[in-house]
């Protein structure tokens, strides 16, 4: 669907209207992106973000596809095929670096495409589908994330393997089987090597086909906007095309400056040097710690050191490891309810100012802590810290958000996305 | 001078005249109204003369810049596949021919490929020489294919030039064909004391690898 003032699709030549008769691709692309989609005028840059995530999964399909031309998933071979790529195949050490690079840039892109959602509650009716959709594509990315980082097979790999594949052994009765069967053994080896890297190649295209869905679904009521206004008319609005193509276009250029400036400059500043030592599953690195995008999570996992039970009988409900684990999986999840846990009809934090203080000041530091915890070793200090900003995680989502909704006097409101943007009221009335 | 700048800045100003007033009615335009179309961005501009715009230079340079930029990325996408440094790395090998009595020969592998050397008896290097080079398909004498005062020694690589098989000669007892050379049994193909293709679909010799003798006997292909 698209709004009645759209631009229609008028092919030109006679072999344009031929095509467009049979299978109306590119009306299909005119009307999505396009000048046939409207777009609310007064995007920021934060806006930027979606495009850049889809390139960035391009970059990530495009590159995994030539290294999966040159690695091999075996035990013994695969680290040495690693190191082939980077010593021997032409321009392999690039192809590889930018893959490597890659997956941070696509979760930084992500993370930021997420912030902007929850800042200006781009989460609310009528766009609960895209959120969900949104959520479902972060956790395949996180899923295809690990698989890829185990397919080197060096010391951080097979931990990491093992770390986590081991939350599935914290679940009572079927952990410990359910784990055996994920792994294909007692501990990660060749099947689980195998079954990696088959499932990193196919997940890419997962999600691709979630992303589709994600874009369909935005399509419906279109792109919301910094003001969290709908559109009321033709007069607030663009076409997607000269106007959006462009402003992607010169955020991507930025984007691009950035990644190729670590991939050639600092390729191994966000990845541990652990991981340039073959696996060994006699011997766990001193300090293990996931990847920097998963961080945040690891710190919630790490934060319950105590079993759940009824105090001074000795009887427990929940062991500390499975607490652990549900927390870690339940940060997530709970995102799948945000837009039942946020009831304020106002969309954009810019006019919710009890919202933006707990945003700004609880939600952010929150995730900036447990992103530090995360990386720290269990010391006592940095479990305690980690336990307050998990709890605050929790509580942020689970019950001030709800009550902020429903005590909150919200500043007013422009009448249009026009008017906020001139500054003065719509003389004629909106189309 | 002074007149030289007069002329300069009317001439100038024609074109400049116009296009002022026009973008600031473009903008107030869009201030009052609020509607913005494809056409401010001179998609379709009205108010200035038909022919190349100002902004065509931006596009054209914006695409081009971005094309270069491409085709960069798409370089080392295509040229990963070529052989690696380590198949590279394999390009020559070194091998003692000395137990290879007269009349013998042996396969190796060079870049994966099968080399036969054949030490040719007297008898062979005189039927070899013994042909009428013109009357060949890929006309070259033995002496061509082989090192000077060397002549017994014929490497050759053991790919039919046709569609690539293993012909037959080499080890003992294979077929030699009628010319007593290789044979392919692929397709019927048969080279004779030097590896000249005689009969069959084969287009040319039995190519002969770049080789030197590093000493009396170790020969160096590649």
């Amino acid at each position: 669907m698209s709004f009645p003032w759209a631009q229609e699709y008028k092919p030109q030549g006679t072999v344009s209207k031929w095509v467009d008769e049979r299978l109306p691709l590119p009306r299909l692309v005119y009307n999505a992106v396009g000048a046939g989609y409207p777009v609310p005028r007064n995007l920021n840059y934060f806006w930027n973000f979606g495009v850049l995530a889809g390139v960035a999964l391009v970059i990530q399909i495009v590159t995994g596809i030539v290294l999966a031309m040159h690695y091999y998933a075996s035990v013994d071979g695969a680290f040495n095929s690693v190191e082939h790529i980077m010593r021997d195949v032409n321009a392999g050490w690039f192809l590889r670096y930018a893959h490597m690079n890659g997956a941070s840039f696509f979760f930084i892109v992500v993370y930021i495409h997420i912030f902007r959602g929850l800042f200006y509650g781009s989460y609310k009716a009528p766009r609960e589908m895209i959120w969900l959709l949104g959520v479902t594509i972060f956790l395949l990315m996180m899923a295809t994330a690990f698989m890829g980082y185990v397919l080197p097979w060096g010391q951080m790999s097979f931990w990491g393997a093992q770390v986590i594949t081991g939350f599935f052994s914290a679940i009572p009765l079927v952990g410990e089987p359910l784990r055996q069967l994920l792994l294909g053994g007692f501990a990660p080896d060749q099947a689980a090597l195998n079954r990696f890297f088959s499932l990193h190649y196919l997940m890419p295209f997962v999600i691709a086909g979630v992303i589709i869905l994600h874009i369909w679904a935005l399509h419906i009521p279109g792109s919301s906007n910094p003001t969290g206004v709908s559109i009321k008319g033709e007069q607030d609005t663009v076409p997607f095309h000269p106007y959006y193509t462009a402003k992607d276009g010169f955020g991507l250029g930025i984007f691009l400056i950035f990644f190729v400036a670590v991939t050639f400059f600092a390729p191994n500043m966000l990845g541990h040097p652990d991981n340039y030592i073959p696996a060994n599953p006699l011997s766990t690195p001193a300090h293990i710690v996931p990847e920097w995008y998963f961080l945040p999570f690891y710190a919630i996992l790490k934060a319950f050191t105590v079993d759940f039970g009824i105090p001074f009988t000795g009887v427990i409900i929940i062991e500390a490891k499975l607490m652990g684990v549900l927390a870690m999986f339940g940060s997530i999840l709970l995102l799948f309810f945000l837009p039942w846990l946020d009831t304020s009809p106002v969309r954009s934090g810019h006019y919710r100012p009890l919202f933006r203080k707990f945003f700004w000041f609880g939600l952010i530091p929150c995730l900036v802590l447990l992103t530090y915890c995360g990386g720290k070793p269990p010391y006592t200090q940095w479990v305690i810290l980690s336990q307050i900003a998990a709890a605050y995680y929790f509580i942020h989502f689970l019950i001030i958000l709800p009550i902020v909704s429903r005590i909150e006097r919200p500043l007013p409101l422009p009448n249009s996305i026009t008017e906020a943007v001139t500054g003065k009221p719509l003389e004629t009335a909106a189309a | 001078m002074s007149t030289v700048k007069k002329t300069k800045s009317t001439g100038k100003k024609p074109v400049k005249a116009p296009k002022g007033p026009a973008a600031v009615a473009l903008n107030a335009d869009k201030a009052t109204s609020g509607g913005i179309t494809a056409d401010d961005l001179g998609v379709e501009n009205n108010d200035q003369a038909p022919g190349v715009r100002r902004r065509d230079f931006i596009h054209i340079a914006t695409v081009s810049f971005a094309g270069v930029g491409a085709a960069a990325v798409a370089m080392p996408l295509v040229s990963q596949m070529s052989a690696s440094a380590d198949v590279l790395a394999l390009a020559s090998i070194e091998v003692d021919v000395a137990a290879i009595q007269t009349g013998q020969s042996i396969k190796t592998s060079w870049r994966k490929q099968p080399v036969f050397i054949r030490n040719l008896t007297p008898a062979e290097v005189e039927e070899a020489n013994k042909v009428d080079v013109g009357g060949l398909r890929d006309p070259q004498t033995l002496a061509d294919r082989t090192k000077p005062g060397k002549e017994n020694w014929l490497i050759t690589l053991g790919v039919c030039t046709h569609l690539g098989c293993v012909p037959l000669g080499a080890a003992a007892g294979e077929v030699k064909g009628e010319y007593g050379g290789y044979f392919c049994p692929c397709h019927g193909s048969h080279y004779d004391t030097a590896a000249r293709i005689r009969k069959g679909p084969a287009p040319t010799n039995l190519v002969v690898p770049e080789f030197a003798f590093i000493s009396d006997t170790v020969v160096k292909i590649g």
